[in-house]
């Protein structure tokens, strides 16, 4: 397959897996999602679970978006350093993002700095937005679609702390922006935590967490330990979905980390909304995909 | 028995209101968000719908657009905090007497409730389709140069909700009452996890 065949399959794939991913939620969220209900004991935390699995239905059944915010598009890319057609992955997004803008249809929701005009294709300076990693000896291309709503952007922040605020820092932190502003951004949240030594190395970490699968851990005993910690301890807020009381405030909090300076401590928080459109899609060297890795027994 | 709300909307039907009840909404909700408030607070423009007496839905659709026939595909509401800073002056300039949005709102908003007898109530956020089948129609579209989030899609609704009451017309506040709750626990949360990792400077 030659490059342009190859951006051919991409760009309407893709297309189509946009219009998949903003309709459905993923294997693991929607069955965490179920976890929650069960553990929600008031009626008003019923009525909003029973909107939520109403909407989620209908959003199937009539092929529409599920949440009207469809974001800005971010694709987190693990790249095969062996991948024949890496050339062509920044042009088959853009387009695949264009083209889903009507057919899925999404939101126009992308408006460039100082022009302040919107798009209306949801393309734009840097937009969508490509983050990417290489991966050695490896010929498959990972992509992991984000819609990125505006309400769950909101709650996001990183900062620098001293070593002598210690490891409490983390914690104050993290509840400090889901107790405040994560209240708005549709709980149960997906809370991403970043650990690192300066402020845009722990937020694109914060970022990196809460795309994680659920089921996955911090590699380290103590940060496994430390989201355990902080899911419980967040749950025990009062805070439920939509942010009204309840008992679970989060779905899951995610730690991902990279080595600190010895002189500082950064963290950041980046939160993600129960409405988690979030999914995985791999491309081999000979363009058969698959994502069954999200989404079990659907077809594009 | 389920309270319906009907536009437009008289201050003496909102004095039996109070926040954590639910209600329900029919005739016209008129979405406006972040654009719109500043053209009317800011710019000094004036609204081409007239929201005196009527509901104004902060939220940003889908719609499938067509010359004369545009589709709802999808509405939800969006985070009503950032219209927090203009609502005051909107709601004395407009007469708009129900706000539909996400999440809560703060003390200026509340204190205009109060003044101008209005009410902020909160759809389920991030449930988009479900709102869409409540809307019957798109009545009509003002500057919708703005972009299709932020311009002005008048919606007819019948029985548009459930909506939690969220700021009444007394001075009530859910959000606000429920937050100083969370707020006040957070350090008895925090303190064991604070506890668990106070030697992890330490080196293993």
């Amino acid at each position: 397959m030659n490059k342009q065949e190859a951006r051919a399959v991409m760009t309407d794939v893709m297309e189509k897996f946009l219009g998949l991913a903003c309709k459905r939620l993923p294997d693991d969220v929607y069955a965490k999602l179920k976890e929650c209900r069960e553990k929600e004991t008031s009626e008003m935390q019923k009525v909003i679970y029973d909107t939520y699995f109403d909407n989620l239905e209908k959003a199937i059944e009539l092929n529409r978006p599920c949440c009207q915010d469809t974001g800005l598009l971010h694709f987190y890319i693990n790249c095969g350093s062996e991948f024949p057609y890496m050339g062509i992955v920044e042009e088959a997004l853009r387009e695949a993002t264009s083209k889903a803008t009507f057919s899925s249809p999404l939101r126009q929701n992308t408006v460039n700095w100082f022009e302040e005009r919107n798009t209306g294709d949801n393309t734009g300076e840097r937009m969508p937005w490509l983050h990417w990693e290489i991966i050695p000896d490896n010929s498959d291309l990972e992509i992991c679609t984000y819609f990125a709503g505006g309400g769950c952007c909101l709650p996001g922040c990183a900062k620098v702390f001293k070593p002598s605020d210690g490891y409490a820092a983390i914690v104050k932190y993290v509840f400090d922006a889901v107790s405040d502003l994560g209240i708005n951004a549709c709980p149960p949240l997906i809370v991403g935590v970043g650990l690192g030594h300066n402020m845009e190395n722990a937020a694109v970490l914060s970022k990196m967490a809460y795309l994680r699968p659920l089921g996955t851990h911090h590699h380290h005993p103590k940060g496994e330990k430390l989201e355990k910690d902080l899911l419980e301890g967040l749950n025990k807020l009062g805070i439920g979905a939509q942010g009204l009381p309840g008992n679970q405030v989060a779905m899951e909090v995610h730690v991902e980390s990279s080595a600190r300076h010895t002189a500082t401590i950064a963290v950041g928080v980046n939160v993600a909304c129960y409405a988690h459109r979030r999914g995985f899609i791999t491309f081999h060297d000979d363009m058969s995909y698959d994502f069954s890795k999200s989404y079990k027994g659907v077809e594009l | 028995m389920k309270k319906v709300l009907t536009t437009p909307i008289k201050a003496e039907d909102l004095e039996d209101i109070h926040i954590g009840d639910i209600v329900y909404l029919t005739g016209t909700l008129v979405t406006g968000r972040d654009d719109v408030h500043r053209r009317v607070v800011h710019e000094g423009m004036t609204s081409p719908y007239d929201f005196n007496g009527g509901a104004i839905f902060h939220a940003g659709p889908i719609v499938h657009e067509e010359p004369g026939n545009n589709t709802l595909i999808s509405v939800g509401p969006t985070s009503s905090i950032r219209m927090e800073q203009d609502e005051e002056d909107f709601i004395r300039m407009t007469g708009v007497k129900m706000l539909v949005g996400k999440g809560g709102m703060g003390p200026k908003t509340t204190a205009a409730c109060e003044k101008y007898k209005a009410i902020h109530c909160v759809f389920v956020g991030g449930c988009a389709v479900s709102a869409a089948v409540h809307v019957e129609k798109i009545e009509d579209c003002f500057w919708r140069e703005l972009g299709m989030p932020e311009c002005e899609w008048v919606f007819k609704v019948n029985e548009f909700g459930p909506l939690i009451v969220s700021i009444d017309t007394h001075g009530g506040n859910l959000f606000v009452e429920n937050k100083a709750k969370y707020q006040a626990r957070k350090e008895e949360c925090e303190a064991p996890i604070i506890e668990s990792v106070k030697d992890y400077l330490v080196i293993e």
